[in-house]
Formats: structure tokens, C-alpha cells, sequence
């Protein structure tokens, strides 16, 4: 019996412990949560003079995929500074760190937080239908961006804002063409495309418009495409095998985004090419897309010869389109972001692409300083 | 000691850890409450987004009970429910009714159990190293039926896109929001498949024979064993129930996300162990509750909830405070079982 009178003190020492414990966890958790409020109120009051025009903040929930990039982190930035109090907003943010069900998870909460608008960057395209339907029986407009959403019914968003990856892609064929033009090269061009991740939007837009300008130029021929998944090392590793299948018959490389052209430039140089616009002298050029900061440094460099951007500054345009809903206008139901392009090359200053004239920024140091990712 | 007594001492340390859960549940929604009353954490709605979120993992976390109180784990949970989603999507989209598609699927968690069952029962190999086995084998099964993300939409199957926008409405607790809509509070239909299934589970665990069973094989095996139990036959028997009860929540999950992809529910058997774990079920088996797995899932919901609600704070705060959390209870745990065995 002895035993067990130990054992219980043991257990009334335990439960002790137990309790301390939970007091503190939950201390800290509330500790927390208070700061956190606090903070909301200074903040509030700080920017209070910038709100003369609107009596109330408007409520934002924001669901966005994750932080897997630069591209995406720069994306966020942008969105958050620009739905910010000082612009007369309380944004709820969300990341969705890749997963669904986090995002169909916090749209739910927005709706029973009663937001005013709920801003969603869908991870991925389907499985909206239920919950943007009780977004919809509360009252509640929602703003999608970047990545599109596949729903039955249309009318269970707002709108869209996003790239146009088709026009990115025309782009940058119509800034070979206009290269070729000015200097006079009329031979054979040979292009390789090294591909997005099959299926994703950027890829489909940006593959179809080369498809569509090799048929347009009847000296353009395209010897190959395959699939880099978007990254350096996969860039690379493709790079190296249409290296072994076409070698010196590759003028033009055409990669889908910034982080594959980096692969790209190392295969060709460790093979002993030269990367650069020269390709009457056996130099080999380098297409590319999203105009990120290292992108652009080697844009600068030259060895990427034209960097189309895929812009992630969503930020200004939201805050411009819940602007306008606000004041009871209607807004387009898919609006296009304004995008750039980028060169080493001066002397190419406007490209014509749908009878539209696009200008070519010629890239300076300063340029690229300025540029916020 | 007796036998009673020891069997009075497990029911204590049950109780008593079930009583925390319960109490730390209450203390972290009422702090939300207070926090955020003015963002709507105080509607019915709230509680019941956590249910319809968590729904595909109450069921596992049932499952992982079981199979938790016989001193295993079953690691192949989250792999499985991908690989019933992208099944279910897969099967639906090549024309499949949906309800054969529901019953193939867990007909499949029945065999899958049945397969990990008789390695950890029969063959006696760890828990840890089959299930790991069993997680690799459906990951990439998933990736082999299809790599893409496959959607389930109206076209596909009608059927089971009329039971996942289902809403079934609460007659109380209703409000009317900022824009002047009156909502009135609703779950969906995987949240009534999971209170059905912790039911069934709670009767089966505590007024049945093989319920009972569970516990004294986790107790010590032995012992059960000298008291006449077929020990392998029981373990076996709590893999095919995790399995089944894992096929169940793919489906709830699928009702929720309506796509299948190899990257869904990633990491979903850990949420499930900490569930379980939080809810005061140990590690070494013997002791737990599924009511207190049902605690584990709600307060890991409420911390999400508190921090998408706050909005301010990072994503990696729920797992941070979760950790907290589940430290906490590892060392009430081995506080308990310090003290079963000096009482032994």
C-alpha cells in the first residue's frame, strides 16, 4: 500500500505539472493573439489621417499558393503592400503552403468573418464549385488571380486577372523576327523549345505561340521540344540531350522561363558553345521568359538575348479593381496584367504583335536596380 | 495490485487525459472567442467549418486510435486517401457511377488492411516498416493511375457532385452578415459520415468484445494472450479497420476537395497521430478514447482557425503551436506511464 500512497502523491505532482503547463501554452497563445491585435489598432490609428475619404476599412480575405518562388514571393509583396491600411484596407492574408483543401478551408472562414471581398490564387483550377457558392449566398464578390478556376457556372466569380502567356510567347517570336529583320539574316533559322511543365498555362500559351510563328516564317524550322518542368537542373539536363542530338545546328533556344535558361546557358557553355545574339558567327541565343532579377542579370550580360516578363505585381491591379466595384462599377470579367520585355540590345525598340506596337526596354543598370524582385 | 486496481488505474489516467483534452478544447475556443468575436469567431458557423474541413480526418483519426491503442501505427494513411481520391476521379471520369466507385474504393481499403494486417499480426513485422511500405506503395500508385490532377465536375458524375454541394442546414445558431444576408449555419455531408463513423467507433471501443480486445492486447500483449485472446488475429483485425475507416475519410476528403492528385493529403497520417496523441491516446498502446482523438482534431482546428482568422500571423504558426501542444501531452504521457509501472 505504500507503493500506491507514492504513486498518487507521483500523480497529484503530475497533475500539477499538467495544469502549469496548459496555463502557460495557453498564456502564450493568448499573448500572442492580443499583440497581434494591439498592433492592428495602432496601425489603424497611425494611417487614420490617410483615410479621410472612407470611414471603414474594407475587409479582404486573400488566399494565395504558397511561397515556393521568387516569382510568387514577389507576387505576395506586392499584394500585400498595395491591400494595405494605409490604402484603406484590412487584409486577412492567407497561404495555402500548395495545398487545396488549406485554401477551400480559408475561403469558408472569410465568409464567416464576413469579409467584403474574398481575393483567391487558386492552387489549382477545379473543386470551387461548393464553397464559391456560399461566397455567393453571402453576398461576398470574389476576385481571382493568376491562375484561372474552372467552375460550372461562370457567374460564381467576379473576375479574373492574370498573364496572357499566349501574347508573352508572340512576343517573344516577334522580337526574333523584328532581330533577324534588322539584321538581315534570311538563312535557316533553327529553334529548340525548352518547355514549362506540360500542362500549365504558361507552357500551353507560351509552346503555342512558337508553334504558330514557325509555321508563320517559312525559314523558322523548330527541331525540338521537351519538357524542362520549369527548373534549372531539368534545364539543364534537356539542354544537354538536344546538345547531343542537333549539336551545332541549334541557333535559336527558345526556354520557358528564367530558372530553365540558367540550366540552358550552363549546358551550352560547358559544351563549349557560345551563348549570345550573334548566331551568323555560330553563337548560339537564348529566348526567355518571366524577367525575374537573375534573369535580368543575364540579359545584361547578353546571354539571354530578349526576356519577356510575366509580371507578379498583382497588388496595384487588385486594389484598382476592388476600387472601382466599390464605386459600383462593373469590371471586365478577365483582365490581362501589363507585361514588359526586356533586352541587352538597344537598338530593337518596338515589336508589332495583334497590330498592337509593344515597346522593348533597353536594359540598364538602373533599370534593373529599380525593379522591386 | 489486482487486476481491478490496474484496470481502475488505466480508466483513471484515460479519464484524466481526456479531461485535459477537453478542457485545453474549451479554454483555446473560448480564447478565440475573445479574440476574435469581432471577426466572427463566435458564430455557430466557425465550429462547424472545423467539422467540415476535418472531416476525411476525423475517420482516419478513428482508424489510427484503433490501431494506436494496440501499440502500432498505420503511416499509410494520408497515401491512401490520395490514392482513393485520384481512384474515385479516375474511376468517375471514365464514365463509372459513383457508387459502385464509393464501394470499390473501400472494398480496396479492406484488402489494403487486410495485407498490412496479417505483416504486422501474423509475420510480426514492425508496424512502422509496413505501413511505411504500405505509404510508398499508394503514393506511388497514385502516380501511376494518373499523374495529373484529375477534377471530378457536374459532367463527370452527377452523383457525387449532388452529395458533395449537399447542404445540410442547422435549424439554430443562424446569422445575418455585414451585406444583409441571413446564412444560416450548414455542414456538409462527409461531417455527418464522421460523427456517424466516431459513434459507431466509441460503441465498438467501449461495449464490444473486440473493442476491449483492443486495449488488452496494448496493454500487454502477453497477458492478453495468456488470458486466451488471439493477439494476431486482433492486431490484424485493427489494420483492416484503420484501412476501412481510412477508405471512409478519402471519401469524405474527396467530397471536400472533388479532385484527385498525388500530392493530396500530404502528411494527413501525421495530423492523424498528433490528433490521437492530443486526444490522450498513448503511444505504447493500451490507453485512449476516440472521443479524445475527436478533441485532438478540433483543437488542432481551432489553432488554424485562430491563425487564418487572425490573418496576420504566418502559415507555420499552427504547426508550431501544434508542436507545443503535442510535447505537452508526450510529457503527461510518460508521466502516466512512469507511474503504471511503479503501480505494477
Amino acid at each position: 500500500m505504500k507503493e500506491t500512497e507514492c504513486g498518487s502523491k507521483l500523480k497529484i505532482g503530475a497533475g500539477i505539472i499538467v495544469v502549469m503547463l496548459t496555463v502557460l501554452l495557453s498564456g502564450c497563445g493568448m499573448d500572442m493573439i492580443s499583440h497581434g491585435t494591439v498592433n492592428d489598432e495602432t496601425d489603424v490609428k497611425d494611417t487614420s489621417e490617410n483615410l479621410q475619404t472612407r470611414n471603414r476599412l474594407i475587409s479582404i480575405g486573400l488566399s494565395q499558393i504558397g511561397s515556393e518562388s521568387d516569382w510568387r514571393m514577389a507576387s505576395t509583396d506586392s499584394v500585400q503592400e498595395a491591400l494595405s491600411t494605409a490604402n484603406g484596407f484590412d487584409l486577412v492574408f492567407d497561404d495555402a503552403q500548395q495545398k487545396q483543401e488549406n485554401q477551400l478551408k480559408a475561403v469558408r472562414e472569410f465568409i464567416d468573418q464576413g469579409v467584403d471581398y474574398i481575393i483567391i490564387d487558386p492552387v489549382v483550377e477545379t473543386g470551387w464549385d461548393s464553397v464559391l457558392s456560399e461566397a455567393r449566398d453571402a453576398g461576398i464578390p470574389v476576385i481571382v488571380y493568376d491562375r484561372r478556376i474552372n467552375v460550372e457556372d461562370d457567374s460564381l466569380y467576379t473576375c479574373w486577372l492574370g498573364s496572357d502567356f499566349e501574347l508573352e510567347g508572340e512576343r517573344a517570336c516577334a522580337w526574333l523576327y523584328e532581330y533577324l529583320k534588322s539584321r538581315g539574316i534570311d538563312r535557316n533559322i533553327n529553334i529548340v523549345d525548352i518547355q514549362g511543365t506540360l500542362g500549365a498555362t504558361a507552357q500551353i500559351g507560351r509552346s503555342t505561340a512558337l508553334e504558330k510563328a514557325v509555321e508563320a516564317n517559312k525559314n523558322w524550322f523548330l527541331l525540338g521540344a521537351e519538357s524542362g518542368d520549369f527548373t534549372t537542373a531539368k534545364g539543364k539536363e534537356v539542354m544537354k540531350e538536344m546538345i547531343e542530338r542537333f549539336g551545332t545546328n541549334i541557333n535559336v533556344v527558345y526556354v520557358e522561363n528564367d530558372n530553365m535558361a540558367y540550366g540552358v546557358i550552363d549546358a551550352l557553355e560547358s559544351k563549349g558553345y557560345t551563348v549570345g545574339e550573334d548566331i551568323r558567327n555560330n553563337e548560339i541565343m537564348v529566348l526567355s521568359f518571366d524577367a525575374t532579377e537573375n534573369g535580368l542579370k543575364l540579359t545584361m550580360d547578353g546571354k539571354i538575348a530578349a526576356d519577356t516578363e510575366c509580371n507578379p505585381l498583382y497588388g496595384p491591379r487588385l486594389m484598382e479593381t476592388i476600387y472601382a466595384l466599390e464605386r459600383g462599377e462593373k469590371v471586365e470579367k478577365e483582365t490581362f496584367i501589363d507585361e514588359e520585355q526586356f533586352s541587352g540590345i538597344g537598338y530593337i525598340g518596338t515589336i508589332q504583335v495583334r497590330n498592337r506596337a509593344y515597346t522593348v526596354t533597353h536594359l540598364t543598370p538602373e533599370i534593373l536596380d529599380k525593379r522591386s524582385y | 495490485m489486482s487486476a481491478k486496481e490496474n484496470a481502475k488505474k488505466g480508466f483513471n489516467s484515460n479519464t484524466l487525459l481526456l479531461i485535459i483534452t477537453i478542457v485545453l478544447f474549451i479554454v483555446l475556443y473560448a480564447g478565440g472567442c475573445i479574440a476574435y468575436g469581432s471577426k466572427g469567431f463566435t458564430h455557430f458557423q466557425t465550429f462547424l467549418n472545423i467539422l467540415i474541413t476535418n472531416a476525411g480526418l476525423i475517420c482516419v483519426a478513428c482508424g489510427m486510435t484503433c490501431v494506436m491503442l494496440t501499440g502500432g501505427i498505420d503511416i499509410s494513411v494520408g497515401a491512401l486517401i490520395a490514392m482513393d481520391c485520384m481512384m474515385l476521379a479516375v474511376g468517375m471520369s471514365k464514365g463509372i457511377h459513383a457508387i459502385p466507385m464509393v464501394l470499390f474504393v473501400l472494398l480496396v481499403g479492406v484488402v489494403f488492411g487486410i495485407v498490412q494486417g496479417f505483416l504486422v499480426g501474423y509475420l510480426e513485422i514492425q508496424p512502422f516498416i509496413v505501413s511505411m511500405a504500405g505509404m510508398f506503395f499508394c503514393r506511388g500508385m497514385t502516380a501511376v493511375i494518373c499523374t495529373d490532377q484529375v477534377s471530378i465536375t457536374e459532367k463527370i458524375s452527377p452523383t457525387f457532385y449532388a452529395w458533395a454541394n449537399a447542404k445540410i442546414t442547422v435549424p439554430f445558431g443562424g446569422y445575418v452578415n455585414n451585406k444583409g444576408k441571413y446564412l444560416a449555419p450548414y455542414v456538409r455531408p462527409g461531417v455527418i459520415i464522421a460523427l456517424i463513423v466516431l459513434v459507431v467507433i466509441f460503441i465498438v471501443l467501449r461495449y464490444t468484445k473486440f473493442g476491449r480486445s483492443l486495449y488488452a492486447v496494448g496493454g500487454s500483449a502477453q497477458s492478453a494472450a495468456m488470458m486466451g485472446l488471439n493477439v494476431k488475429m486482433i492486431k490484424m483485425k485493427a489494420y483492416i479497420l484503420s484501412s476501412f475507416l481510412c477508405s471512409i475519410g478519402g471519401i469524405c476528403y474527396c467530397l471536400n476537395t472533388m479532385a484527385g492528385s498525388v500530392t493530396q493529403a500530404l502528411g494527413l497520417e501525421m495530423d492523424a497521430i498528433s490528433s490521437a496523441v492530443i486526444g490522450g491516446t498513448l503511444l505504447t498502446g493500451g490507453v485512449g478514447n476516440v472521443i479524445g482523438t475527436f478533441f485532438g482534431v478540433l483543437i488542432n482546428g481551432t489553432i488554424s482557425s485562430i491563425v487564418k482568422t487572425n490573418g496576420k500571423l504566418a502559415s507555420s504558426w499552427p504547426n508550431i503551436l501544434s508542436a507545443a501542444l503535442l510535447f505537452v501531452f508526450i510529457v503527461i504521457q510518460s508521466i502516466f506511464a512512469a507511474l503504471r509501472k511503479k503501480n505494477r
